[in-house]
């Protein structure tokens, strides 16, 4: 008997990050990344601050962080497996292991754990 | 092991030829596949831009500039820009395939497939813009 595959869970994560990342990743980046360094925006520091410092924002960020981070290691894993044909078990260890890390930076930006 | 094939003393083993490791360049729709695979990289490159972002903020208003700054860097912003592109292409390859992975019934019939897409084009545009105006307003 073969254990269960833990490639569904796997693929949930991958799946809602992916939603996730199509809805919010555009606009914030074309804001944070090109508009604001532009100066095409301008933008409130203290504002800013605020909605930061909003208990709720950090949840949905630490949320999105979370999914997008095992997005990628989904993704990336079977890119490198398909696309390279490299069909070494390190691979998964660096994805999956690498989006664990991420996850923990992300709660330590976030809520300063 | 990710897909281990069925094969015991018994029966045979599939012949399979080892494909090119730059099979992907022969066609165009390999490559589109790939640069879609590749997207997810960019998707990680935000969550480390957007934690930098969070932890700027959090430093204080000279933090906050200083970090500014170095995302105005040419480099920086080439990055972004080729960033913003991987994930446009994300997201409308992953828009264009949500009705594969949906099936959704209304009054007994399946939702057509170009509503499933329009209604994820809608909410992209209503999310942008609730976004636009909590960075902004």
């Amino acid at each position: 008997m073969r254990r269960q595959a833990p490639e569904p869970f796997l693929w949930l994560l991958f799946s809602s990050g992916g939603l996730v990342a199509a809805f919010l990743i555009p606009i914030l980046l074309l804001l944070f990344g090109l508009a604001i360094p532009l100066g095409v925006v301008t933008v409130d520091y203290e504002h800013l601050r605020a909605v930061v410092g909003n208990p709720l924002t950090r949840l949905v960020l630490f949320g999105v962080c979370v999914l997008c981070l095992f997005h990628w290691a989904h993704r990336f894993r079977y890119t490198v497996y398909d696309g390279l044909q490299v069909k070494s078990r390190l691979i998964i260890v660096i994805c999956y292991g690498g989006a664990i890390v991420g996850t923990v930076l992300a709660g330590y930006v976030l809520f300063g754990l | 092991m990710i897909f281990p094939t069925p094969v015991s003393d018994f029966q045979p083993r599939w012949y399979r030829r080892r494909p090119s490791t730059f099979w992907f360049v022969e066609r165009r729709s390999y490559q589109l596949f790939v640069l879609r695979e590749l997207s997810s990289v960019f998707v990680a490159w935000f969550v480390v831009f957007l934690l930098l972002l969070v932890r700027a903020i959090g430093a204080g208003p000279a933090a906050f500039a200083a970090f500014v700054a170095w995302s105005g860097q040419p480099w920086m912003l080439v990055l972004n820009v080729v960033a913003l592109l991987f994930v446009v292409l994300h997201a409308v390859t992953w828009f264009a395939l949500a009705p594969d992975a949906m099936v959704l019934k209304a009054r007994g019939r399946r939702v057509p497939r170009h509503q499933i897409i329009a209604a994820h084009y809608a909410v992209w545009a209503v999310a942008s813009v609730l976004l636009a105006w909590l960075v902004v307003a």
